[in-house]
């Protein structure tokens, strides 16, 4: 991945070695990459938050406040409305997903220390693959558990919709079940895809500025018009930024309406919901 | 031909799958946005349901995304 420049801001180093473990004969190296870094920054922040606006006043003062409507755009624009009144076991759930994966979004945006010691701190965690397929298959091995703990084996359901003649359901079931299977990929992949996207774009846009700006400025004559077109990258990254907090926001958003979803498909199962 | 220009070429076409999700974004908000004008007080609660569809349909794009970075890397 070396050979292409905007993939570069993308690759994993060591910040603090650690020798690998053997757990039950397979080596597991426990280094703190900048990724592990980052998340760590992203959960400390939370844990901040939550330290924060976790006071319980009555009348709530800014960061109570900021709590507060974080906490009601996960309970009263998705769990709520979509799963219904057996949804609020499963808040906290969707409400971390969501913290986290929003944290580590705007911190790959907003962040940024560049280059320090001769390492390349800034990283954004949720643009390897890695760590969505972790969140994603979190949330999918949790809907699978309580699917059974819920409905027992009547999680079967699921695959086949009611009143539908046995030969076609066992036609139906077939499909269901390979959208269901597939699913964690695309949790996995919506996510990483985007911020991958977002972030090379930006790099291109980037590196367009600082190559027609040199280019601009080597000599008379036209070369002198690569100094609009470096304004106009710079204008486009400045652009880009602004886009990219959003499709931050509304990524973790979407991350977490899908994994409620998901959630109420089990949590209201034949339940005509 | 050699395999690896193949392969480029490959990566490039790979991105005409963004003409769908293109086109089906493009659906999806013109359509909520008419059934928003005509009846704004029912916008507000059917805007979960146009990110929940716009993220499924992303993913197709994504997917080509996927396809175009898998033929450039792996």
């Amino acid at each position: 991945m070396a050979a292409i420049e905007p993939m570069n801001q993308f690759m994993i180093h060591k910040v603090v070695p650690i020798d690998p473990v053997t757990i039950g004969g397979v080596t597991v190296d426990l280094s703190i990459t900048n990724s592990v870094m980052m998340m760590l920054v992203a959960a400390a922040l939370l844990c901040a938050l939550l330290w924060a606006s976790g006071r319980g006043a009555l009348v709530p003062g800014r960061m109570q406040a900021l709590g507060e409507t974080l906490f009601d755009l996960i309970d009263g624009t998705l769990v709520t409305p979509i799963i219904g009144h057996n949804g609020r076991p499963y808040i906290p759930f969707i409400f971390t997903i969501f913290m986290l994966v929003l944290v580590m979004n705007l911190m790959g945006v907003v962040l940024s220390v560049g280059h320090l010691a001769g390492q390349e701190w800034t990283f954004t965690p949720t643009a390897q693959l890695a760590v969505t397929a972790t969140l994603a298959v979190l949330t999918f091995v949790s809907v699978i558990v309580i699917g059974f703990i819920k409905n027992g084996l009547g999680f079967f359901k699921l695959f086949v919709p009611p009143g539908v003649h046995w030969a076609m359901a066992v036609f139906i079931g077939f499909f269901e079940v390979i959208s269901f299977l597939v699913r964690p990929l695309t949790l996995a992949m919506r996510l990483f895809g985007n911020i991958l996207g977002g972030h090379v774009v930006m790099n291109i846009f980037a590196s367009f500025v600082v190559a027609l700006g040199a280019f601009g400025l080597a000599g008379w004559g036209l070369n002198n018009l690569g100094l609009l077109g470096s304004g106009l990258s710079l204008g486009m990254v400045i652009a880009l930024t602004g886009l990219e907090l959003v499709v931050a926001g509304l990524q973790a958003f979407v991350f977490a309406a899908l994994a409620t979803v998901y959630l109420n498909e089990v949590v209201n199962l034949g339940e005509g919901h | 031909m050699d395999p690896v220009s193949a392969k480029y070429i490959g990566a490039g076409l790979a991105t005409m799958g963004m003409i769908g999700a293109g086109a089906g974004l493009g659906i999806l908000f013109g359509n909520y946005l008419q059934a928003a004008i005509r009846n704004p007080s029912a916008a507000g609660s059917e805007r979960v349901w146009l990110f929940l569809g716009m993220a499924l349909t992303e993913s197709m794009g994504i997917f080509a995304l996927v396809v175009a970075l898998l033929l450039r890397f792996v």
